[in-house]
């Protein structure tokens, strides 16, 4: 039977190793990485089929859904709609990059308020309040709402409160 | 869930539950499976149970995780009746269990489909025994080591205890456990009182998976030497591909293969593919997605070429005016003339739309088809027909057939199809390779079994005291039962996911008739979250809010009175105790009371109720709103709930505030409409799914306390929702929307 191991599969030549001409690099959770594959290619099928990074996710394609978020340079993008060539000389955070030596203050509200119901767009919804509270520390319900990631299990009130923790969590320095 | 199924869904469990003895034997004689990590067979402990010696506890969770909670509520079941500290125990997702046995083919877990809000009332009966077997085996290998007799001894929070103190943690007692042979005879459960797990607010167990990016949905699963896959489908309704041209595809970077898989022709049961459409095969998802753009394809368009919604309202309403060849549902008394007799009488319509499921990871699969055996990775709801299915199509037994199930992003009843699977399967198979299956939202938009469109005719006569004494629910639809095979047959009634005889207000209203008019489509359709009850329940909740409004009765009181005394009504299509009009009646109080109905509103707020007996669980919703132009606030969302003895409260409530958003969202916004024979939405934009700024800010849920056997929680907290809505927008406006979805209604009789 095959094998299912994420990272031991039909994987093209480590895209972490430096070559000749393989300049320009892209930086992704702090590591680089010199792709080869198609500059066309959105950002989130290389995370995904080529990094096997699956904690982005594939929601809609367009754009409108925001559960392939990630951060570019600290900034909420939809890595659908970022081809690889968008993304190179610049620096990608996902989901499985968030934390650093402990859980972000954003994971640990996430468990503390039982926000995941089947867990499939949290990763976008996390990503997307990351950039948040970078941008503002202490959000109101205002400030909160205009993330406009889609949950289809409605989680929404549960995704406010955690928000509001975990501002209060990176107050009292838990970052 | 209609009753068939659900009785079916009762079958396998019950089989299943008796296979837990027989499955024993068989876990003793496998080798190591590889779900339970390196797992020591002598401390296995039944199929669920495993207990390192360091008295870590390992409980394996049997469903399918759409989102309900059972990969949390399951195994506290278990938990429970083993007597062990929930901080030691760890949950992992359990593979299917397919076993054959003397007896034909059962599951060694027992049931592990998710449908009909089941999980919770089945586990309720067999997976607590089967902890409590856990435990008799532990108490029994400590008085084996003590030499005193069993029933001496007793159990606390993973450890045994003798009556001098003496006490033995289960890790040192598990290889012995496991060595025994296990009871003849059920064991004896705990009292409630003594319970430490069920009840207590518990969080999911791979929550850091989840928001950490670990957690393995079925798109996150790879094989070797894959080939990814994306189809492009005829988009018309039983259309087929009359010429392809895939030169410029293949001539993509990346594309390997391009596959014609041919569709269910008309009139067959959709029971394998859902339709006609070529496979792209590729290195990556990208390369597949860019060769599937360049495919140049002519489809015909099929028998249902001019099929449209405005043409299905048409014919409903036409169908409900002639009056004839009904399909009858229920006959109490003599309608007819109980209305004649009356001086007050209603009518009204109410139309529903077709619905997607838009599960947020869309429908795929990640399928290896080898000569003499299969392997199956995928976000699925039904599994056993997934084996049964593979099995057909490869002609290989289902012994042999290995799915390991995974998270799911979201099920909403799409899943109990495995028309993916099919398509995964067969690709497999012709391209001889493993293959990922991906789905586009446009794919999964676009190709669905919907959520059936209706309307339905509601009539009513008032005695003078103004007392319901008639009352007619006459429904035109497009049948749910849609070539399913089997269901074609005629065995079972046309109705059945339409309209429920015994629903509300049957057996309440002493003459009552509700029949079925079967509207013709080439729509596929399926089961989609509180099937029946969401579809219905509409028309039933808006229709009493009309008569109570149009005779200046209190529609909290009219509902009541029509309740009368506490008592249970038969109710087909439940094995619970059936319908009990108290506890209906008690979260309809509860929720007049949390939201403060009598309480006069001014400055344009409204307030609206309704209530619902949903698979053995009772709502009700109360919203408070107000319309200013085109915006549509909700200031206040409550929501009491009576699921009975509630398994996970923390789970609960969060299944009653995403059900009630759920349902708001569908009610404002949401539908699926066919011209020309296509469906004419694409993705998000079209199909606009509720966002957080349009949502309300809370869900107050009031859970009622309770000691009656526990009901599941998935779906009921939606079919109460949406009339409580249109009433509360009524309350505000006095604009009745009587067709879904209501935005585009509101914003028109405004």
């Amino acid at each position: 039977m095959p094998e299912t191991n994420p990272r031991a599969s039909n994987l093209p030549p480590d895209p972490t190793a430096k070559l000749e001409n393989r300049a320009p690099e892209l930086h992704i959770n702090g590591r680089p990485y010199y792709p080869t594959d198609d500059p066309d290619m959105p950002l989130l099928w290389y995370l995904r089929d080529v990094l096997r990074l699956t904690g982005t996710k594939f929601g809609c394609g367009i754009g409108a859904c925001g559960a392939c978020t990630v951060l570019i340079d600290g900034k909420a993008q939809r890595a659908c709609l970022t081809p690889l060539k968008a993304a190179m000389e610049h620096d990608v955070t996902t989901i499985e990059g968030l934390a650093g030596a402990d859980l972000h203050p954003l994971q640990r509200a996430w468990i503390e308020e039982d926000v995941a119901q089947c867990g499939y767009c949290q990763a976008g919804q996390i990503m997307a309040a990351a950039e948040l509270l970078t941008r503002n520390p202490n959000p109101g319900d205002d400030d909160i709402a205009k993330i406009p990631n889609l949950c289809r299990c409605g989680t929404y009130p549960r995704i406010r409160r955690a928000i509001k923790r975990a501002a209060q969590l990176a107050r009292e320095g838990g970052k | 869930m209609s009753g068939l199924s659900r009785r079916r869904f009762l079958s396998i469990s019950a089989s299943a539950s008796g296979a837990l003895l027989v499955g024993w034997k068989f876990a003793r004689a496998q080798s190591a499976l590889p779900y339970l990590g390196a797992r020591d067979e002598a401390q296995q402990l039944g199929e669920f149970v495993r207990i390192e010696a360091n008295g870590d506890v390992f409980i394996g969770a049997r469903g399918c995780e759409i989102g309900q909670g059972v990969k949390t509520s399951l195994p506290m079941l278990i938990a429970e009746e083993l007597d062990v500290d929930w901080n030691r125990v760890r949950v992992e997702q359990l593979p299917y269990g397919y076993i054959e046995t003397d007896k034909g083919p059962s599951n060694r877990y027992g049931g592990q489909g998710a449908g009909g809000s089941d999980n919770i009332p089945s586990g309720w009966k067999d997976l607590r025994q089967a902890g409590a077997v856990a435990r008799w085996l532990l108490v029994q290998a400590a008085a084996n080591r003590w030499n005193v007799d069993a029933a001496q001894l007793r159990t606390d929070s993973g450890a045994v205890i003798a009556p001098d103190s003496r006490r033995l943690g289960y890790g040192e007692l598990a290889v012995e456990a496991a060595a025994l042979d296990p009871p003849k005879d059920p064991v004896a459960l705990k009292p409630a009182d003594r319970f430490s797990i069920i009840g207590k607010p518990t969080r999911t167990v791979d929550a850091q998976e989840i928001v950490t990016g670990q957690s393995q949905f079925g798109i996150d699963a790879y094989l070797t030497n894959t080939l990814f896959a994306v189809m492009l489908r005829c988009p018309h309704l039983d259309g087929t591909v009359g010429t392809l041209d895939d030169k410029e595809a293949r001539k993509v970077s990346g594309v390997k293969d391009v596959i014609v898989i041919e569709g269910p022709r008309t009139g067959e049961p959709i029971d394998g593919v859902l339709a006609t459409g070529i496979a792209v095969l590729a290195d990556s998802t990208w390369a597949a997605i860019k060769g599937r753009e360049k495919l140049k394809v002519e489809w015909k368009s099929g028998p249902w070429a001019t099929e449209s919604t405005a043409a299905l309202a048409v014919k409903a309403n036409e169908l409900l005016d002639k009056n004839e060849g009904a399909v009858p549902v229920r006959n109490d008394g003599d309608f007819a003339k109980a209305r004649k007799q009356s001086g007050l009488r209603f009518e009204a319509r109410y139309e529903m739309p077709f619905l997607a499921h838009a599960t947020m990871e869309p429908p795929g699969a990640t399928i290896s088809v080898e000569k003499d055996k299969v392997l199956l990775i995928a976000s699925l709801q039904s599994p056993g027909s997934a084996s049964q299915l593979i099995s057909r199509l490869t002609g290989i037994p289902r012994k042999d057939i290995e799915i390991r199930l995974t998270r799911a992003g979201g099920g909403f009843g799409r899943r109990l199809k495995n028309d993916f699977v099919a398509e995964a399967t067969l690709i497999a198979k012709a391209a001889g390779k493993p293959v990922k299956l991906v789905w586009t939202r446009e794919d999964d938009l676009q190709h669905d079994f919907f959520r059936p469109f209706g309307v339905h005719a509601m009539s009513a006569a008032l005695d003078k005291k103004k007392k319901i004494v008639a009352w007619s629910h006459r429904c035109a639809a497009t049948p749910r039962n849609y070539r399913d095979r089997g269901m074609s047959e005629g065995k079972v009634p046309l109705y059945i996911g339409c309209v429920e005889p015994d629903d509300f207000p049957a057996g309440l209203v002493a003459n009552l008739e509700k029949s079925f008019f079967p509207v013709a489509s080439g729509m596929p359709r399926g089961w989609w979250r509180g099937p029946i009850h969401t579809f219905h329940a509409f028309a039933v909740q808006c229709f009493i809010d009309e008569i109570a409004v149009a005779t200046k009765q209190d529609a909290v009181q009219l509902r009541l009175d029509l309740l009368g005394p506490p008592r249970r009504l038969k109710y087909e299509d439940s094995d619970k105790p059936g319908f009990d009009t108290g506890r209906l009646a008690g979260v309809l109080q509860l929720a007049a009371d949390t939201i403060g109905w009598k309480d006069k509103r001014s400055d344009g707020h409204g307030v609206g109720i309704a209530c619902h007996f949903t698979f053995g669980g009772y709502a009700a919703h109360a919203f408070e709103v107000s319309v200013e132009k085109d915006q549509l606030a909700i200031h206040r969302a409550v929501c009491a709930v009576d699921v009975g003895r509630v398994v996970n409260p923390l789970g609960v409530e969060a299944q009653m505030m995403g059900g009630t958003i759920d349902g708001i969202s569908t009610a404002l916004s949401l539908a699926i409409t066919v011209k020309d024979g296509q469906v004419q939405q694409h993705n998000f934009p079209d199909y606009p799914l509720m966002r957080m700024a349009q949502a309300p800010q809370s869900v107050e849920v009031h859970i009622v306390e309770s000691t009656e056997d526990p009901s599941g929680a998935g779906e009921i907290g939606l079919p109460s929702s949406l009339p409580a809505l249109a009433n509360a927008i009524y309350a505000a406006t006095t604009v009745r929307v009587r067709k879904l979805p209501i935005m585009p209604q509101l914003m028109r009789m405004l």
